[in-house]
């Protein structure tokens, strides 16, 4: 700002699509928040009509956001684009499938 | 799909558990499901493990001492779960570090990632109702979750 260089404060949005193949689940919401959590700007995560805080991972499994679904990341605040760019590359990320139970045979 | 009152096995509610760990309560959890015929050709050290390893990879407490602790399974036809409630509270490392006093348990089939989503969804809606909450933690019986469940 000292320099005269207008700063990107936002609001930014960006809609993306959940590409992960288990969807929006704790873990990848709970990496999703962390990082969100790391900046001072507003972060929000609307599906449809629904819009909860993108800092706190529980209230992202409201979005129930299987594979295919849009999301619209809204950032506001402080270096609000590079954020957005953050947060869209940390949703993109595929968790490792937990190993299941498997059942023993016959 | 994946009301609460869809997925949670009746016979398997644990009204009041008796373990306080986390590891034990878990394991209470399974042994009721077992006991109510679900998945009693596993062992439940089995379940319990492959619980416990997705807890290890963060905790499943969602805060307002709620915890939603899960695992896959190879053989599930569909998404079960139970409730069971804990008087005293079990430490679970959840997001506000409140003990935990209700708690969830969900075994998903590997293959429908949806109703795992849908099932967690409910899940948090619906604690987030304070009346709601307060009544389940008051609750005595498997009959009077099972109500609450289905009100």
């Amino acid at each position: 700002m000292s320099k005269g260089v207008p700063t990107m404060n936002g609001p930014v949005r960006r809609v993306v699509t959940i590409t992960n193949p288990q969807g929006l689940h704790i873990r990848p919401a709970a990496a999703f928040a962390e990082l969100a959590q790391r900046y001072t700007a507003k972060v929000t995560v609307t599906r449809e009509e629904q819009t909860v805080d993108g800092k706190f991972w529980p209230a992202l499994l409201l979005l129930a956001a299987e594979k295919g679904t849009s999301l619209t990341l809204e950032v506001d605040g402080p270096d609000a684009a590079e954020i957005l760019d953050a947060l869209t590359e940390q949703l993109a990320v595929v968790f490792e499938d937990e190993p299941p139970i498997v059942p023993p045979k016959g | 799909m994946c009301r609460m009152s869809e997925f949670v096995v009746h016979d398997a509610i644990v009204p009041d558990l008796q373990a306080t760990t986390k590891e034990g309560v878990i394991r209470e959890m399974v042994l009721a499901l077992q006991k109510a015929g679900q998945f009693a050709e596993c062992s439940a050290d089995e379940i319990v493990s492959a619980i416990m390893r997705r807890e290890q990879l963060g905790s499943t407490g969602i805060g307002r001492n709620i915890a939603i602790p899960h695992a896959k399974h190879a053989g599930a036809g569909k998404l079960i779960g139970t409730v069971a409630l804990s008087n005293a509270g079990v430490e679970f490392e959840s997001i506000d570090s409140q003990r935990v006093n209700v708690l969830v348990l969900l075994i998903s089939p590997q293959d429908r990632p949806g109703d795992h989503l849908r099932a967690l969804e409910n899940v948090v809606r619906s604690m987030r109702n304070d009346k709601f909450v307060e009544e389940l933690r008051q609750a005595k019986s498997q009959e009077e979750v099972w109500q609450l469940l289905h009100k």
